[in-house]
Formats: C-alpha cells, sequence, structure tokens
C-alpha cells in the first residue's frame, strides 16, 4: 500500500525544487519520517542532502518537522507519522529554524 | 565584438554582469538561489556557457548547481562531498582535537581541458574533485593525509580551503591554500602533497616560522609564469619565484599589509593588485578611504588608484575571492565590496566606477571574457 502525503517545504527548498509551498509524495506503507524522506528525495532528488545528512540520514540541526501542530523533531525514524498525515488530512511540516538575529 | 560576464557571489543569491568590450553599461541578471549563500561562481575556460556555483545554507547545507547556457538556465548537481576512510581530526580553536565536518565549498575551479572536470575546495578543508560535470565527487585525500592535517587549525572564518590554482604547463601541479593553514603543492595530480610556507613569518602563531599554520588569505597566479606566486597573508603580501619552494616579502610601501584578495594583470605579469584593509580587527579600508594598490614592479613599490572610489566614509571589506581580472586590452579589473557594490575599471586600475551600489555582501567576482 502506499500513501499520498502533502508536505510543506521551506521557501528556500521550494526554490532549489522549482515547487509551491506544499507538494504531495506517494510513500510505501507505513509512513515514517525515514519513509517519507526516502519517497521526497527521490521525487524531488535535488532535495537530497539539504533536509538529512546523506549517511546518517539524520535531520540536519536546524531543521524541524512539525505535523498536527505538535514538534515531531525528535520522533525516531521509524515511527508511524500520526494518521491524519498518511491520509493526507495534514500536511507534514519541514521547518528551517528560526535562529539568528 | 567582445563580451565580459562578471559571475558575483553573494549572501542572499548570485548576479550576472554582463557588458559589451567597452564595459561601460552593464546589464544585471539576478538574484539566482536567493536567499542563500553563494560562496562562489566559475566558467570553464573550454566552455564558457558551463558554469558552476557553490550555493550554500548552515540551514540547508550544501548545493552545485551547473548552467550549460551561460547562466540562462540551472540544474543543480552532485553535493554528496564525503571525507575519505577515516575522517580524522584536525585542532579545534582552542587546539583540542576535532573532528572533520564537511560545512561548503568555499571555491570551485573549473578544468584547464575539460569542461566536466573541477576542482572544489571546502570547509573543513579538503579539496575534492569530479569528471562527471560535478554529479559526484570524490576527495583527493592525500592532501589531508599527507602528514600535517591533525595541527591545522581554523581561522576566524572556519577551516576553509579557499584558493586553487592550476598550472597551465604541469597538468600534475596544482596548488591550493587554506585558512589556517598555509599553502600546499602536488606534483602528482592530487596523490602527495606538500606544505610550501618557507619564507612566511606570522605573528600570531606559536611558531612564526612553522611549516604550517599560516592563514594565507589568497594566492594569485599569471598564466604565463606558473612558478611566480602571489599571496595575500593575514599580515603581509609574499612572493615566490620557485612554485612556492620558498617566499619573500613584497608589501613595501603598502600603508598596512592586511588583506584579502590579490590579483595579477591579466597582461602584464608584474602588475599586481591588492586592497589594504586596516588590521585584522578593523576590516575596513585606513580612514574610510578605498584604494586599490597597484605595483608594476612585482611587489615592493605599490601606488595608491583612487580615481571613482569613496574616498571618504567608506568602511567596506572586499573578501579573498572578490577580485578578477578580464583579459581585454586594456585589462579590466573587478572587485566587491561587503557593502553590495562591484567597482570595475576598464583601463587597468588607472579609474573606476560601481557597477551596481546595492548587491548584498559580495562573496566573490569572477570575469569570463567571452569573444
Amino acid at each position: 500500500m502506499r500513501s499520498k502525503v502533502r508536505v510543506e517545504l521551506p521557501a528556500n527548498l521550494c526554490l532549489l525544487a522549482g515547487v509551491t509551498r506544499e507538494v504531495q509524495v506517494s510513500v510505501e506503507d507505513p509512513v515514517t519520517q525515514r519513509s517519507l524522506m526516502d519517497a521526497l528525495e527521490i521525487a524531488y532528488p535535488m532535495l537530497e542532502g539539504t533536509i538529512r545528512d546523506h549517511t546518517s540520514k539524520l535531520r540536519r540541526p536546524f531543521i524541524r518537522f512539525f505535523a498536527c501542530e505538535e514538534d515531531c523533531s525528535h520522533m525516531p525514524l521509524d515511527e508511524p507519522l500520526p494518521d491524519t498525515v498518511a491520509q493526507g488530512m495534514e500536511p507534514f511540516l519541514i521547518i528551517g529554524a528560526i535562529a539568528g538575529g | 565584438m567582445s563580451q565580459v560576464r562578471l559571475l558575483v557571489g553573494t549572501r542572499k543569491g548570485a548576479f550576472l554582469l554582463t557588458s559589451d568590450g567597452r564595459r561601460k553599461d552593464w546589464s544585471v541578471s539576478g538574484p539566482h538561489f536567493a536567499g542563500w549563500e553563494v560562496y562562489h561562481l566559475k566558467g570553464s575556460p573550454v566552455d564558457p556557457n558551463r558554469i558552476y556555483a557553490s550555493q550554500t545554507s548552515g540551514w540547508f547545507g550544501q548545493v552545485v548547481q551547473r548552467s550549460d547556457d551561460g547562466g540562462l538556465t540551472w540544474n543543480a548537481v552532485g553535493n554528496k562531498f564525503l571525507y575519505e576512510g577515516e575522517a580524522g581530526t584536525h585542532q579545534w580553536y582552542d587546539g583540542t582535537p576535532h573532528p572533520w565536518e564537511f560545512k561548503r565549498v568555499w571555491h570551485i575551479e573549473p578544468s584547464l581541458t575539460c569542461p566536466d572536470t573541477l576542482y572544489a575546495g571546502a570547509e573543513d578543508a579538503a579539496l575534492f574533485h569530479s569528471t562527471d560535470g560535478g554529479n559526484s565527487w570524490l576527495e583527493l585525500s592525500g592532501l589531508r593525509k599527507h602528514g600535517t592535517g591533525p595541527a591545522w587549525q581554523p581561522g576566524a572564518g572556519g577551516m576553509c580551503l579557499h584558493t586553487i590554482l592550476l598550472d597551465p604547463t604541469n597538468p600534475q601541479r596544482v596548488f591550493i591554500a587554506i585558512s589556517a593553514a598555509g599553502a600546499f603543492r602536488t606534483d602528482d595530480g592530487g596523490h602527495t602533497w606538500k606544505p610550501i610556507n618557507r619564507g612566511l613569518h606570522s605573528l600570531h602563531i606559536p611558531n612564526p616560522t612553522a611549516e604550517v599554520g599560516h592563514c594565507v588569505h589568497h594566492i594569485a597566479m599569471h598564466p604565463t609564469r606558473p612558478d611566480s606566486l602571489f599571496m595575500q597573508k593575514h599580515w603581509d603580501v609574499m612572493r615566490s619565484d620557485d612554485a612556492g619552494d620558498s617566499w619573500r616579502e613584497i608589501s613595501g610601501n603598502l600603508p598596512t599589509d592586511f588583506g584579502f584578495v590579490i590579483d595579477v594583470h591579466a597582461h602584464e605579469p608584474e602588475t599586481l593588485y591588492v586592497v589594504p584593509i586596516k588590521s585584522d580587527s578593523e576590516h575596513f579600508p585606513i580612514d574610510g578611504r578605498l584604494r586599490v594598490y597597484r605595483s608594476r614592479a612585482g611587489g615592493d613599490d605599490w601606488e595608491p588608484l583612487t580615481n571613482g572610489l569613496p574616498q571618504s566614509n567608506c568602511y567596506v571589506n572586499v573578501l579573498r575571492d572578490a577580485m578578477a581580472v578580464d583579459s581585454l586590452d586594456s585589462c579590466g579589473v573587478y572587485f566587491g565590496t561587503t557593502g553590495g557594490q562591484v567597482y570595475g575599471s576598464n583601463d587597468s586600475g588607472d579609474s573606476w566606477r560601481a557597477i551596481v551600489h546595492d548587491l548584498p555582501a559580495v562573496l566573490s567576482v569572477e570575469v569570463q571574457t567571452l569573444s
């Protein structure tokens, strides 16, 4: 089974990928951070390395993930994301951390 | 009719400035990659339509862009920069060991003979090589692993490999420079390297004449005399006439020998340009007067060039990769400032004008002379 997941990208990555704020990607179930990022990078290969490390697959330090008004940046990579995200009812938000002055 | 294209990297994107051979009227294209830091862009000497750009961000990491149509359109190519084998450690600011971590590409140097071959100088200092147009990268790890690597230490701007010079007469010879490790040379295409810092004297390090540890800011070379190298060090302007085996100071009558850029006239191998900056703690011109200094004697004897440059209340900096020369006659000289101006001279530096006034802080300037 595959799910259609909505993903919101930060402005710099929208520019890089040539897309508007929200994209939709087809993700192999179960929908987790890892499977979602894998699918996103296949659909938009120019994003590889900009959200997570090439090798460790860990989130870059100044990237944060939100879904359903919850910070899920520290969720285990293979833990299923909320059903509403997997069902495309809520977007998965990729945010550039507010840092600097 | 000849054409000149400036490739300008800034804190918030890239800009392309083009003019005909008179170099009086300019058109501006950009920002490309808006919002991203563009540390450097450079065109292939073999195919001027092939341009590479280093696009980077503290949030989103490194992207390498490639254009095959002179900067009209761009495609992201490979950004997987992995240190070969065990990354190891270098020294941190406090002298403790610190793991090598890739941060960004400071400088891209396309091959002199093949548009698909290029080098990338990285922070933390390493040299990467691509032979497929930037799609994939391999580290030339002999540089980091030749022996002194664990003793290298970052400068204030990070531990960056910022200068890559290819010898036009010897494809096996490459010069590079790292802040704050010094200059290095390979004579076998990047397999083995040696430090070339004899004659440098740096008062701010424990051993002022150490083999490595010197904060080299930039090195320039004239393509017809690849054994003559000109260096702007943290302090001191230096030259070597034996491919870096030894250096001597040529600061001469400069008002200060601190600075970042240095370049060589396109047709006069003994005509040099620097922009003196007050000091390592005050990164702006002395007395708020922006002056390029030119030596027509290969150093030691310098003249200030002020015609068209602000001579009061100017407190900008000119960063290490932000000066370039074209190959027209008379030679065009260009530099960008942290205040967002790009100044150009179409008469070898005798007079200057601001091509643009209000770009984001300029990180790099390169020029392509197009026929």
